[in-house]
């Protein structure tokens, strides 16, 4: 258990490492040199030279790339190409604190119905209800956000007229029902036929069946031998989920009209504003990677037969 | 002696094509197999004939007949330039179908599968950085990688193509051939791993085989060995493998396109259609600009993902 998580931990911030030097990279040696974005058509070289020498432009990569990365622990990203005058920092903490909350409304959505219909469906398995439950979420599954969005938006919305359909008030207001919903649908099938599948497995241990046979309440059997061992898998993929949630954050985003940062990151690549690519790349792939983590090492505590040790590479 | 061995031989069944056969018509003999492979047949066949089967051009403009609803010259509508829109979903089919092939053929096929070979087989070095770097690749979210190196790669290979195109003297720039080669690149480039982990898996079993011992005792080259012997054994996983993951493609392509760094207008493209209509007064105005896309989308996704199941059962061994 030791070993594997100092193994971890040091992986961590090479695997940031590696990512923030190829983004740094590409942005450096792709086209469009930073100084002549910065300065449009008309600059007047002299000029351009003086700013490459202010900025430190005319420096070794890897003499760049280290005083980048010292900023950046220092929670200074450096200033935005587009937006002259606002640093990155300043830019981003708005939209990314809205974007946080809604894929935090979406995850709770997805782990909140989707463990209890899971779980109904084991709990009922082999009747119609079962057959029902594991279709929806078959169908839940595989439909695109592409359809979810604009669906919920004709139901609740126009047809219905008792959601509002546009903009964001903070995660305590109606505006985040719809999105959340809609970003928290295949969650929510996912987590369910998790779930059940999972349950159905422990329903059938030898020692669920001991459980019974102490003459255990059926309560205690329930919450302590069967849904606590079921909700391992579970707990597994919701790292994974996090990351495919941040993927349809952009669509929904867009749909839904929210300021977070899905557009902000479409315009930067658009305006080749790469220290503000650069900070989201980032700042996404520590939080993927931290979450990942985090489940790694929920893992072994609710389930201590898992051992992790040798054999296993981070 | 020999004849008689000849005669047993000659009467075995031939295991390699047995088990296509035996695969394929397990696939056949499923309704819902049939089903799907019909459906991704025709929509596939309309993306590639497109030319030959759309009533209209995907340009055709008619500004007196824009935003029409569905009807008999129309089947889907037009947009609000007056186009065609089950035209426009055709093309935009065939923009899917080109990136998908060319994806899992570069992506998949060739590198995934010729990574996994040499992981596999030679061991060692080759084994440890192939597989560091794939672990390292999908270690982070795939998608801001795409993003990036898209706005990186996209502007040299689009000159490259207009250069191409002066030589050459044909216009390719038109029909979006760089968006093609970009998009297909970046998600080849992110995409390879998983079929080079399977086919590495595959081969550390296959290459414990005693025909492989066999076949390298009477000299056979490695490469022979390795594309005579062992690949034609891991073909099932690598099907269900390739199967399962068209979704993923094709999905990938729609939301590249759907955030603007994917096919560019006017090369059309279901994500494009999506991205224009993606707005609350399409959807209360004219929702058919939007549905029909988003449906024509969400069929081919269930489509894929059905057949990867029906293929799955059918191709892999242990399904049996």
């Amino acid at each position: 258990m030791g070993p594997y998580i100092v193994r971890r931990l040091i992986w961590l911030p090479a695997i940031l490492l590696i990512v923030s030097f190829i983004t740094f990279a590409l942005g450096r040696f792709g086209p469009g040199d930073p100084v002549e974005v910065l300065m449009g058509q008309h600059s007047n070289p002299q000029v351009v030279e003086r700013i490459r020498e202010q900025q430190g432009l005319n420096d070794n990569i890897f003499v760049q790339y280290g005083r980048y990365i010292r900023n950046v622990t220092k929670g200074d990203f450096g200033e935005s190409f587009k937006y002259r005058g606002r640093t990155v920092g300043e830019l981003l903490k708005k939209k990314m604190w809205v974007s946080a909350q809604l894929n935090i409304a979406a995850l709770l959505i997805s782990v909140g119905l989707g463990v209890p219909i899971g779980l109904f469906a084991a709990m009922k398995q082999g009747t119609g209800w079962d057959t029902v439950a594991v279709a929806i979420t078959l169908v839940g599954q595989s439909v695109p956000i592409f359809l979810t969005a604009p669906g919920l938006l004709l139901i609740f919305a126009l047809k219905l007229d008792v959601l509002p359909t546009h903009g964001w008030g903070g995660f305590f207001s109606p505006e985040i029902i719809l999105p959340a919903i809609a970003m928290g649908v295949p969650g929510i099938a996912i987590i369910a036929r998790l779930t059940r599948a999972s349950t159905m497995d422990v329903v059938s241990q030898d020692y669920v069946r001991t459980a019974r046979a102490k003459g255990l309440p059926e309560s205690m059997v329930r919450n302590r031998h069967i849904l606590r061992n079921s909700l391992i898998p579970v707990v597994t993929t919701l790292g994974f989920s996090l990351a495919s949630l941040a993927f349809t954050s952009f669509i929904v985003e867009r749909f839904f009209g929210i300021p977070g940062v899905g557009n902000l990151l479409i315009e930067s690549v658009f305006s080749r504003d790469f220290p503000v690519i650069n900070a989201i790349v980032l700042i996404g792939t520590t939080l993927f990677v931290m979450a990942n983590l985090v489940v790694d090492l929920i893992y072994p505590v609710m389930d201590p037969r898992i051992r992790m040790g040798a054999g296993q590479v981070a | 002696m020999r004849d008689e061995a000849q005669v047993v031989f000659s009467e075995l069944p031939r295991g390699n094509r047995s088990y296509w056969v035996i695969s394929v018509k397990r696939l056949l003999r499923k309704k819902l197999g049939v089903l799907c492979l019909s459906i991704i047949f025709l929509m596939y066949g309309a993306g590639v004939l497109s030319p030959l089967v759309t009533p209209y051009e995907y340009n055709d403009q008619n500004l007196n007949e824009a935003k029409q609803g569905p009807s008999l010259s129309h089947p889907f509508g037009t947009d609000r330039l007056g186009r065609d829109i089950l035209t426009r979903i055709i093309y935009g089919l065939r923009t899917t179908v080109i990136i998908t092939v060319i994806t899992l053929i570069t992506g998949s096929l060739v590198l995934g599968i010729s990574l996994g070979l040499v992981a596999g087989y030679f061991g060692k070095l080759y084994d440890t950085v192939i597989m560091r770097v794939g672990e390292v690749t999908s270690a982070f979210p795939e998608i801001f990688l795409v993003l990036i190196f898209i706005a990186t790669i996209k502007p040299p290979i689009t000159d490259w193509v207009r250069g191409l195109e002066d030589t050459l003297g044909i216009s390719i720039v038109e029909l979006g051939v760089a968006d093609y080669l970009v998009l297909s690149l970046a998600l080849a480039i992110f995409s390879w791993f998983g079929m080079a982990r399977l086919v590495r898996g595959q081969v550390l079993q296959a290459r414990e085989n005693q025909y492989v011992e066999a076949a390298r005792s009477i000299g056979v080259s490695s490469p022979g060995v390795l594309f005579r012997h062992v690949l034609p054994n891991i073909m099932g996983p690598i099907i269900v493998l390739v199967s399962a993951g068209l979704a993923g493609v094709a999905g990938s392509e729609v939301f590249l396109s759907f955030l603007g760094i994917g096919v560019q207008p006017p090369t059309p493209s279901l994500g494009l259609m999506i991205f224009e209509n993606a707005s609350i007064s399409v959807l209360r105005t004219n929702p058919h600009l939007l549905l029909f896309p988003v449906g024509t989308l969400t069929l081919l996704l269930f489509t894929f993902n059905l057949l990867g199941d029906a293929v799955n059962d059918a191709f892999n061994p242990r399904a049996r």
